[in-house]
C-alpha cells in the first residue's frame, strides 16, 4: 500500500504524464471540421440554455417577459419554509439509495459471477427493473403499498403483522420511495460489479487457493479490494442520481404527506407549477452548485483512494 | 438592460420555435380548414369523470348542429399538475384551439390579457349571467364562458347513516363534532379524508369562507391588499383548526394518507364513511354506476359558530377559453357561443346531473336533480351563500394543498399551518406584483 504522490488529481485513471520538453504536441487524429456538428448541437441544446438559465435566475420571469430583480430569487428560494426538510431529505435519500445499491449490488455481483446454473436467467431478472419506466414503477408500487388493498400489507397480514400506510404516513413515506428506487436501480449497480469482478485477474484467486484460503478470504482480500473501481462508479452514479431524485418521489408521494418527503427537485418543480419561473430557475442553479460542490470532492477522494489501492 | 431582455427573449423564442417545429408535436392547435371546408378544433379538458362527460355531451350536441366543425377532445390531469400543463402549453404556443380551465384566481395566473382571446362585447357571451363575468375577466376584458354548473364546497354526508343513527344536519361546528362522536361509536368513519389527491384536503379551509366573511365582512379586500392574514384572523384560522381537530379526535378513515378522491366518494356512497369535505360536483358522475348516490348523498355548508348565520360557500363553474395562438378563432367562438347556450346545458344535464345552478340565462335545473343540488339550491334560495375566496381575490397560495395535508395529518399545528400559508400567499402576491406587499 504505497501512496504515490501524483500532484493534484481530478479523477480516476492514470496520472497524466507530462511530455518531455522539445517533443512536438501530438496532432489530433481528425480535422476540427469533423467535430463541428457535435459542437453545434452541444452549444444549442446544452450550453446556450445553461447560460440563459443563469440569467433568468436573476429575473422575475413569466415566460413572456422578464424583469431583472437581482438576487431576490435566491433570497426567496433560501427562505422557502420547507427548504430545510427538502435538503435533509435529498441527502438522506442519496445516502440511503447509493449505500444500499453498493451493498446489494456487490452481493448480487458476487452471486451472479459464481458458478450458478441459473446465472444467465438471474442476471436478466436483476436487470429487468432498470428497463421499466420509472413512472410505471412508481404507479405500480403505489398500488402495491396501499394500506388496505395493497399486496405488501396483505402479505404482512398473513404473517400477522399489521403493516403501516407506507406512503401516507410521514414516518415511512420517504423510506418506502427510497427502497423502491433501490429495487429499480440495483440492476445497474450489479452489472457494473459483474464487469468489475470479471476483470479481476484469475491469478489472485489461484493464489488464495494455494494459500488454503476459503470463500470468505477470496471475497475479503481479493474481490472486495480489487472491485474498488466498480464501487467508485456505483457510488458516484447513484449519488448524483439520488441528489437529483424526482420522478419516483413525484409519482409516489408528490412530496407528501404535507412536505415530509419533499426533495430539492420537487420543491423546484412545485415553484415551477405555481408559475414562479424565475424562482424555480434560481433553485435549479443552486441545485447545480450544490451537486457540484458535493460530487467534485467526492470524486477527488474516491479517485485518490483508487490510486492507493 | 431592456434590450438584452429582448434579445434573450427573442433567442428563447427562436429556440422554442426550433424545438417545437423539429419535434413536430401533433397536439397543438388544429390545422387549417380542410379542402371541403370542415374545420377541426382540439378541445383540452381535465380528466375527471364529470369534466369528460360534460365535454363529450357538449361537443356531440355541437357537432350535430354544426356538421362543418369537428371537435377532438384531449384530456389532461386535474389539480396543480394540470395547471402546469396548461401554463406550459400556453407559453410555448402549443395550446389546443379551445380549452376548459378554472375561473377565478387560477385564471389570473395564466396571464389572460396576453395569452387568451378577448370576448368582451362578443355575441358568444350574450347568454352568460352578468354575475359570472368577473371571475373570467381581467380589467375590462372577458375571456371565457361558463362550462358546467356552480357548485357547493362543504360537507357531503350520507343521509342513510344520518337516518339510521337519528342525526340532524349540524348548524354549528360543535353539533358537527357531536355527530362525529356518535358516528364513530357506530363503527363508521366520521370524516373521510383522501390526502393522496392533495387538492381534496383544502375543503375545510376553503369551504369555511362563508363563515369567515360572515364574521369579517371585508376580509377578501384586506387580504388582497396584504392587510388581513389567516393566522391573525380568528375566523380564518378556524378552518385550519377544524382540520386539526377532526384528526386529533381520531375521526378520519383508516389509510387517509394514501386514499384517493374516487375511493373517498365510494366510501361515502356505500356508507362506510359519513362525512366527506368535498365539492358537490363529485356526486353526479357517480350516479351511473351507483344510482343511490343521487338520493343518499346530501350537502351542508361547513358549519360555523352561530346557528343563526348558517350558510354555504359556492364555487363558480370553470370556463372555456380560446388561446390567441389558435388558427380557427371563428369556429372556436362558435363553439363557445354554443357552450353558453341553454341548448348546451340541456345536452349536458342528460348525461351529467347538475350539482348546482347553471350560470346561463334561460337554463333550468331538471326536476329530478340530485339531492346535493337540491340542498345547495335551498341555501341559494335563503341567500345564505358566498363565493369562495378564490373568486373574490386573485391571490391563492400555491402550497395550500400541501399545508392542509400536513395540518390534517397532524404533522403541523393549525396555527403554524396558517402562518405558513400566509407566507405562501405573500410569495404569490409578490410574484403577481400586487400593491401593498
Amino acid at each position: 500500500m504505497t501512496r504515490q504522490d501524483a500532484g493534484p488529481r481530478t479523477g480516476p485513471g492514470p496520472a497524466l504524464t507530462r511530455p518531455p520538453a522539445g517533443q512536438a504536441k501530438r496532432k489530433s487524429a481528425y480535422p476540427y471540421a469533423l467535430y463541428l456538428p457535435a459542437a453545434v448541437v452541444y452549444l444549442v441544446i446544452f450550453l446556450v440554455p445553461t447560460v440563459m438559465a443563469f440569467y433568468f435566475a436573476l429575473t422575475r420571469w413569466t415566460l413572456f417577459d422578464s424583469t431583472f430583480v437581482g438576487l431576490d430569487n435566491f433570497r426567496d428560494f433560501l427562505s422557502e419554509q420547507n427548504l430545510r426538510i427538502g435538503f435533509t431529505n435529498t441527502l438522506f435519500y442519496a445516502v440511503v439509495t447509493s449505500g444500499l445499491k453498493v451493498v446489494l449490488g456487490l452481493l448480487l455481483g458476487v452471486l451472479l459471477t459464481s458458478k450458478l446454473r441459473l446465472r444467465g436467467f438471474l442476471r436478466s431478472v436483476v436487470f429487468f427493473p432498470v428497463l421499466v419506466s420509472t413512472v410505471a414503477v412508481g404507479i405500480t408500487f403505489s398500488a402495491l403499498l396501499r394500506p388496505d388493498t395493497g399486496l405488501v400489507n396483505k402479505a404482512l397480514a398473513v404473517v400477522g403483522i399489521d403493516g403501516p400506510d407506507w406512503l401516507g404516513d410521514a414516518g415511512t413515506a420517504l423510506l418506502s420511495v427510497a427502497l423502491v428506487d433501490v429495487w429499480k436501480g440495483v440492476g445497474i449497480a450489479t452489472v457494473i460489479y459483474i464487469a468489475g469482478i470479471l476483470s479481476i485477474p484469475r491469478d489472485y484467486y489461484q493464489a488464495v487457493a494455494v494459500d488454503g484460503g476459503g470463500a470468505w478470504h477470496r471475497f475479503r482480500h481479493v474481490t472486495l479490494p480489487l472491485s474498488w473501481p466498480a464501487t467508485y462508479s456505483v457510488i458516484i452514479l447513484s449519488f448524483i442520481g439520488g441528489l437529483r431524485s424526482f420522478d419516483l418521489i413525484w409519482t409516489m408521494t408528490r412530496g407528501g404527506p404535507g412536505f415530509t418527503s419533499d426533495t430539492i427537485a420537487s420543491i423546484i418543480y412545485k415553484q415551477y407549477q405555481a408559475g414562479f419561473f424565475g424562482l424555480s430557475t434560481a433553485g435549479n442553479v443552486l441545485l447545480f452548485v450544490v451537486v457540484t460542490a458535493i460530487v467534485v470532492p467526492l470524486n477527488y477522494f474516491l479517485g485518490k483512494r483508487q490510486v492507493a489501492a | 438592460m431592456k434590450t438584452s431582455h429582448r434579445t434573450l427573449g427573442a433567442a428563447l423564442a427562436v429556440l422554442t420555435m426550433t424545438a417545437l417545429t423539429s419535434c413536430g408535436s401533433g397536439s397543438g392547435s388544429g390545422a387549417e380548414p380542410a379542402a371541403d371546408g370542415t374545420v377541426t378544433l382540439k378541445y383540452l379538458v381535465d380528466n375527471g369523470q364529470g369534466a369528460v362527460d360534460t365535454a363529450k355531451a357538449m361537443t356531440e350536441a355541437f357537432m350535430k348542429a354544426n356538421p362543418k366543425i369537428k371537435i377532438e377532445m384531449e384530456t389532461r390531469p386535474a389539480g396543480s399538475e394540470g395547471d402546469n400543463i396548461v401554463k406550459t402549453r400556453l407559453s410555448t404556443g402549443d395550446m389546443t384551439d379551445v380549452f376548459a380551465y378554472n375561473s377565478g384566481s387560477l385564471l389570473q395566473a395564466l396571464n389572460p390579457s396576453q395569452t387568451l382571446v378577448d370576448l368582451a362585447g362578443d355575441p358568444a357571451i350574450q347568454n352568460v349571467q352578468k354575475d359570472f363575468l368577473p371571475v373570467v375577466s381581467q380589467g375590462d376584458h372577458v375571456f371565457g364562458v361558463p362550462s358546467g354548473t356552480a357548485l357547493g364546497g362543504g360537507i357531503l354526508y350520507n343521509r342513510k347513516v344520518y337516518e339510521k343513527l337519528g342525526l340532524q344536519v349540524p348548524k354549528t361546528w360543535d353539533e358537527f363534532m357531536a355527530n362525529n362522536e356518535k358516528i364513530k361509536a357506530a363503527g363508521i368513519a366520521p370524516v373521510i379524508s383522501t390526502f393522496k389527491d392533495t387538492w381534496t384536503s383544502q375543503l375545510f379551509v376553503l369551504g369555511d369562507y362563508y363563515n369567515v366573511q360572515a364574521a369579517v365582512p371585508n376580509f377578501a379586500a384586506d387580504y388582497t391588499a396584504g392587510k388581513a392574514k389567516f393566522a391573525t384572523t380568528p375566523a380564518a384560522l378556524a378552518g385550519f383548526q377544524h382540520l386539526a381537530d377532526v384528526k386529533a379526535k381520531g375521526y378520519l378513515n383508516e389509510g387517509f394518507g394514501s386514499a384517493t378522491a374516487d375511493q373517498g366518494m365510494k366510501m361515502l356512497v356505500e356508507g362506510k364513511g359519513a362525512h366527506y369535505p368535498m365539492l358537490s360536483a363529485q356526486v353526479p358522475p357517480l350516479v351511473d354506476t351507483m344510482p343511490q348516490a343521487a338520493t343518499d348523498v346530501g350537502f351542508f355548508g361547513v358549519p360555523g359558530t352561530d346557528p343563526a348565520k348558517n350558510g354555504a360557500t359556492l364555487w363558480e363553474p370553470g370556463g372555456v377559453y380560446i388561446p390567441k395562438t389558435t388558427k380557427n378563432v371563428d369556429a372556436a367562438k362558435k363553439f363557445l357561443a354554443f357552450v353558453a347556450s341553454p341548448a348546451a346545458t340541456e345536452a349536458v344535464s342528460k348525461v351529467v346531473q347538475p350539482s348546482g345552478p347553471y350560470r346561463i340565462t334561460g337554463a333550468k335545473l331538471p326536476d329530478d336533480a340530485v339531492q346535493v343540488a337540491k340542498d345547495l339550491q335551498a341555501y341559494i334560495d335563503r341567500s345564505a351563500t358566498s363565493p369562495a375566496l378564490e373568486f373574490l381575490s386573485p391571490v391563492k397560495g400555491p402550497s395550500l394543498e400541501q399545508i392542509t395535508v400536513a395540518v390534517g395529518s397532524g404533522l403541523t399545528p393549525a396555527a403554524e399551518g396558517a402562518a405558513q400559508y400566509d407566507k405562501d400567499v405573500e410569495k404569490q402576491a409578490k410574484q403577481l406584483g400586487l400593491a401593498g406587499w
